[in-house]
């Protein structure tokens, strides 16, 4: 039977973990390495790294942190955030990373995600929406560009749906709306995305118990759940989520 | 020596890397005459079956493939690996794979999510010292759109359901494949990889 996958998300800064963890038995708690290879050995089915470095030598540590975690990680993961071009995604994948995740240089240019799917395979390909509510009745979301921050006033939906067409071979969906507040995924939100596409759909932003992560997949139409601070800070261990999941009756790698 | 054997599809460093993490050095190329000297072999590879073969018969590297197979020699075939044992495709018709399990290769039916990504059950059709150490069930990374459909029943080591129940890996005699990914499975992925290399080097 097909699983629903848990990803533990890194969000990256200059090579370094930003957020803090409490493993209490690591000896680098900002090595995205170390950590990453603890997520592994813990049972996380994939992992996503955000690089939120904001500098010209971006590229080069993004790069090099894909050669060290590929080095030390036996499972998959994905790299994104500011990846601008068909050569970043190249170097990228060569480094070892199994996928690739666009965001701001597919909105402002779809045809990266259609070289990059021809180039490379529509697997390697992620769309990254970060979605905000624009109205109640009717639900509407817009996409977000630059991390959230600027409005394209594009629906996001039409946007996921977009994208896909273009060659993009999984959603990662993240609400902007829920983002930090722990008060659960944007499960109507999810639903409409992954009722509008044939691919996978990832759900970001908002988990705060593990009561939201069966929601986003019984409810929302989840494929995979991602989720960062409830597992850094050991709220709960990759195993407790999964097993709180099984015991609800979601199929997951135990 | 365990040898993994390079057409140019891809980064073979993950396949070569789980090896090394279960103690086995494995070396990396396409040279026929270390083909010939290996103790064991492995097929891994992504990509499309007609470039894959056109790209081994460059190297010219069937024939000896095929030498040593027939020789006895253990063989692994990893994802694409493992389609292109099988005697065609439905991805490049026409194009002749390398023959060596009985049936062909054809694409997963369009009202599924295709390509199949993700992880899902693998079960146990015979014993294997392959398997070894693997409980039944027990869960592995998969992408792949085409899937093997072997002629003979007994070929099938492991089979998976997604829609439809496919086979996820094969074994007659000293030949071995699986659909999945080993390298990106986590710690069952490098028991198979061990449980392989264990097969070379201890028969």
């Amino acid at each position: 039977m097909h699983l629903k996958r848990i990803i533990p998300c890194l969000d990256v800064d200059k090579g370094r973990v930003v957020k803090g963890t409490n493993f209490v038995d690591i000896r680098d708690a900002g090595d995205p390495v170390e950590l990453a290879s603890r997520y592994d050995q813990e049972g996380g089915d994939e992992l996503v790294f955000l690089d939120i470095t904001a500098s010209h030598e971006r590229r080069e540590t993004i790069v090099e942190l894909a050669r060290r975690c590929a080095e030390e990680l036996f499972i998959p993961f994905t790299i994104g955030g500011g990846i601008r071009s068909e050569d970043d995604v190249r170097a990228l994948l060569n480094a070892g990373a199994d996928k690739v995740s666009l965001n701001s240089a597919a909105l402002k240019d779809p045809g990266l995600l259609t070289i990059c799917a021809r180039r490379f395979g529509s697997q390697c390909v992620v769309i990254a929406i970060d979605a905000k509510q624009v109205s109640v009745d009717p639900p509407r979301w817009e996409a977000y560009l630059n991390g959230g921050r600027l409005s394209t006033s594009k629906d996001a939906v039409a946007w996921a749906r977009e994208a896909v067409a273009a060659g993009a071979g999984e959603v990662l969906l993240t609400s902007m709306d829920r983002d930090g507040t722990k008060d659960g995924y944007d499960i109507a939100l999810t639903r409409v995305v992954a009722e509008a596409v044939n691919v996978p759909v990832i759900a970001s932003g908002g988990a705060g118990n593990l009561d939201h992560l069966v929601e986003v997949v019984e409810q929302g139409g989840a494929d995979a759940v991602l989720a960062a601070s409830i597992f850094h800070y050991g709220q709960y261990t990759i195993r407790e989520a999964k097993e709180h999941m099984a015991a609800r009756g979601i199929p997951v790698r135990l | 020596m365990l040898y993994i054997i390079d057409y140019g599809s891809g980064n073979l460093r993950s396949v070569q890397k789980a090896f090394e993490h279960v103690g086995v050095l494995a070396q990396v190329g396409s040279d026929p005459g270390r083909i010939r000297d290996a103790a064991g072999l492995v097929l891994p590879g992504v990509g499309a079956f007609g470039a894959a073969m056109e790209e081994l018969e460059r190297r010219g590297l069937p024939q000896v493939i095929g030498e040593r197979v027939a020789a006895g020699v253990p063989f692994l075939g990893v994802c694409l690996g493992l389609q292109l044992l099988f005697e065609g495709s439905e991805e490049s018709p026409g194009v002749p794979g390398l023959g060596l399990v009985r049936g062909d290769v054809r694409r997963l039916p369009a009202d599924l999510k295709v390509p199949h990504i993700g992880w899902n059950q693998v079960e146990s059709m015979k014993d294997s010292d392959l398997t070894e150490g693997i409980p039944d069930g027990a869960a592995f990374y998969f992408v792949h759109s085409y899937v093997v459909v072997p002629v003979r029943p007994a070929d099938v080591l492991t089979t998976t359901e997604y829609g439809l129940t496919f086979v996820s890996g094969v074994e007659l005699d000293n030949v071995a494949a699986f659909q999945f990914h080993p390298e990106k499975s986590s710690a069952l992925g490098l028991r198979l990889y061990e449980n392989f290399a264990r097969r070379v080097y201890q028969g």
